[in-house]
């Protein structure tokens, strides 16, 4: 896909906090496994990520949620796992 | 910060090391009233600078880096003028300025220009288009001679405040 197509709805949505280190993990993960996603970034201040606990229950990052699986999920240990299993070359 | 997975990694940087001479550049200088364009060079006239790279403002490895060099104060023991560039608008460092109750001055550079210049491009994974300096922070003295130099190889990665007071130790 080029940078310049306009890309279709990826079925990845991540909520990331920008820098956290967390968050790149998973980053790193869906790179890894080519997957396409789309990256909603929100503020440091728990207070400010309503948007977060709507989708998950839990106001922390990264969150994402996989409309392939129908998965939302939270804790970056526990996405990369989900996402090894899911993707990975024992999926 | 303990983590028990490998951060991720940046590409290398190819900034100016040290003994090098710092590529002057001129960009809105923004203090707690006003900015004005200013150059590196006026500032360095006057004594050693340093230089801060850092992430756009607000989020948090800027908050941790200010509110560190607000405390560490710097300024008051040596001789030394600390600003800061990121690529947040003027009117954002205003506020930011606000927020951290600090005194330093801060560039602003939406294009991210100087960092080209400074050879520290990050590009921004998920925000088509954006790009700003990775990290890092630069001590130059007053022939714009770069004294110390450090660049983030990590994402997010954060400056030796330590090593940096030890440099300045060593300009006096």
């Amino acid at each position: 896909m080029s940078e310049t197509t306009p890309s279709t709805d990826p079925s990845i949505t991540l909520y990331r906090l920008q820098a956290c280190p967390f968050c790149e993990r998973v980053v790193r993960k869906l790179h890894e496994y080519d997957l396409d996603y789309r990256s909603r970034f929100v503020e440091a201040m728990h207070s400010e990520r309503d948007i977060v606990k709507r989708i998950s229950g839990k106001r922390t990052v990264p969150a994402i949620v996989d409309e392939n699986t129908g998965v939302t999920m939270s804790e970056s240990a526990n996405i990369v796992d989900y996402l090894d299993n899911t993707y990975g070359a024992e999926a | 910060m303990e983590l028990d997975f490998e951060v991720v990694d940046l590409d290398e940087s190819a900034h100016p090391e040290e003994g090098t001479q710092a590529p002057d550049f001129i960009r809105p200088l923004v203090n707690d009233e006003y900015w004005e364009d200013v150059a590196l060079s006026e500032l360095t006239a006057d004594g050693p600078v340093l230089l801060v790279f850092y992430t756009m403002d607000g989020d948090f490895p800027a908050t941790y880096i200010w509110n560190e060099l607000r405390d560490r104060a710097w300024d008051d023991d040596y001789d030394v003028t600390i600003v800061g560039l990121s690529i947040s608008s003027p009117y954002e460092h205003k506020t930011f300025i606000e927020e951290r109750e600090m005194d330093y001055r801060l560039f602003s550079d939406p294009q991210n220009g100087v960092a080209e210049e400074y050879g520290i491009v990050n590009d921004l994974d998920g925000m088509a288009g954006i790009s700003e300096p990775r990290p890092a922070a630069f001590l130059i003295d007053e022939e714009r001679r770069v004294q110390y130099a450090w660049a983030a190889q990590k994402w997010p990665d954060f400056p030796d405040y330590d090593e940096i007071e030890d440099e300045l130790a060593g300009l006096r």
